[in-house]
């Protein structure tokens, strides 16, 4: 019978017994509810070997891509090495850094070498380690069918020590390690009917420029409006490049929002979120993306689900400010079924 | 030949249908609202699943026990019977919404009745 492994104790499985039952049987505390893979409180993640598919089929997509399985369905056919969501070790990667440029107003972009077989969705993140405790996410804003380098954008952060790092001494040529793809805020194809509303501040624009690319190329044809808010002006980027891809599509709007005093032509007055929610007050059968600022993209989630856009369908990645030692840094927050973020 | 409520209900089809519908409800309303602020809603949505597998009749795994730990800190914020009374208009609205029969909803709403107790900390 396969042995389970977790929190590094091994715990031997009986005869047609799932690693739930197992776990629970042997005194380990793990969350669950309904036994009957119905409920998903008893997901977990596979570290080490390969869940049945039985395990993971009533799973989202992106989350048995990653690995996870519901501990209630999974009846091993070998050993396992799991863990709950956010204990999850994910591994390491060497990469070298080859372009570094500014990109806008205190931001820069970076493009690395992708590892060998590193397979990605456009929008999703990865973590950049610069040493064991320094650990910081960022956004892949490259699409793998456009690009073949990962491209990250960095905003700096003010005594941030990832990103001023990032921005004023990793040199090109320069080895990272990264941990990654990870996260589910994706373009998720065969709904091209779907209209699509993406949401990003700041450098949150990183994984939505991923994304409408990605969208536009596996020809997506409902409309997709695209709001990306700032505080000043100078914070936009990428406009000309948006401003083509709208020229390009007609299926496509970019909506450059500021919400500082000063707006130049063209762009709208006030935030990113109120001006979407504002010319979209309904959003029943949307996918919805939301990128940023951590307390947009929760207020902007629940006001979308209540606007009657499904939950599953709402994709969102929360940028956090890490505070470490009294040092912020702009970082990604690590909900239950992303990579937990160093400090 | 009898089937069960959970069966009949439409099982974990209904359950999967009805979740978003309720938690909209939930959070759409001002007398209860409150108590959800600052929770993650994927999570939420989580246990909302297993809560309305439980009132459909469904496989479950429910403990009077779970349910005080899980209320606790709401109880201390007030929670108490009008609170669950608006949830419970919540679960009848969503059931009849998804057409379910009345004498089924009845049903499902007596299991969720009988959590009163546990929820509220009594």
């Amino acid at each position: 019978m396969p042995d389970i492994t977790f929190q590094q104790q091994r715990y031997p499985l009986l005869e047609g017994e799932s690693v739930l039952d197992g776990l629970l049987r042997q005194g380990v505390s793990v969350p669950s509810s309904c036994r009957s893979g119905i409920c998903h409180s008893c997901m977990m993640h596979a570290e080490l070997g390969t869940p049945p598919p039985a395990a993971q089929q009533r799973l989202k997509e992106a989350q048995r891509e990653l690995g996870y399985f519901l501990g209630c369905q999974c009846i091993p056919t070998e050993d396992m090495e799991v863990a709950l969501p956010g204990d999850e070790e994910w591994p390491l990667q060497d990469c070298a850094l080859m372009a570094k440029e500014p990109l806008g107003h205190d931001l820069v972009r970076l493009r690395l070498h992708a590892p060998p077989e590193f397979d990605y969705r456009a929008g999703q993140f990865i973590n950049l380690h610069r040493n064991t405790e320094l650990v910081r996410s960022y956004s892949l804003a490259s699409t793998p069918s456009i690009e073949e380098y990962l491209e990250l954008h960095i905003q700096r952060v003010a005594n941030g020590r990832m990103s001023e790092w990032l921005c004023d001494e990793a040199v090109v040529g320069a080895t990272l390690r990264i941990q990654g793809p990870l996260g589910d805020c994706y373009y998720h194809p065969g709904h091209p009917d779907q209209p699509m509303l993406l949401i990003g501040t700041g450098s949150g624009l990183a994984p939505l420029w991923g994304i409408v690319r990605d969208a536009l190329l596996q020809g997506h044809h409902a409309p997709i409006h695209l709001y990306h808010g700032c505080r000043a002006a100078a914070g936009l980027y990428l406009v000309e490049e948006l401003q083509s891809l709208a020229a390009e599509h007609t299926n496509f709007f970019y909506h450059p929002c500021v919400s500082g005093s000063q707006t130049p032509d063209q762009v709208r007055a006030g935030r990113a979120n109120d001006m979407a929610l504002a010319d979209h007050a309904q959003l029943k059968g949307w996918q919805v993306y939301l990128c940023g600022n951590a307390d947009m993209v929760k207020q902007t989630k629940m006001k979308a689900f209540l606007a009657g856009a499904a939950l599953g369908d709402i994709h969102a990645d929360p940028f956090e400010f890490s505070h470490n030692a009294g040092q912020p840094d702009a970082s990604k927050a690590a909900p239950a079924a992303r990579s937990s973020v160093g400090s | 030949m009898s089937q069960s409520l959970y069966e009949r209900i439409g099982g974990e089809a209904a359950v999967n249908a009805a979740v978003d519908i309720f938690y909209r409800k939930v959070l759409a309303d001002e007398r209860i609202n409150r108590f959800f602020e600052g929770v993650d809603m994927d999570k939420q949505a989580t246990k909302q699943k297993a809560f309305l597998t439980y009132a459909f009749g469904g496989p479950h795994n429910y403990t009077g026990k779970d349910m005080r730990q899980g209320h606790a800190h709401l109880v201390k914020q007030g929670l108490n019977d009008s609170h669950f009374d608006a949830v419970m208009e919540h679960l009848g609205a969503t059931l009849t919404e998804l057409k379910v029969p009345a004498e089924l909803i009845a049903q499902a709403a007596a299991i969720a009745e009988s959590t009163r107790n546990d929820v509220l900390g009594r």
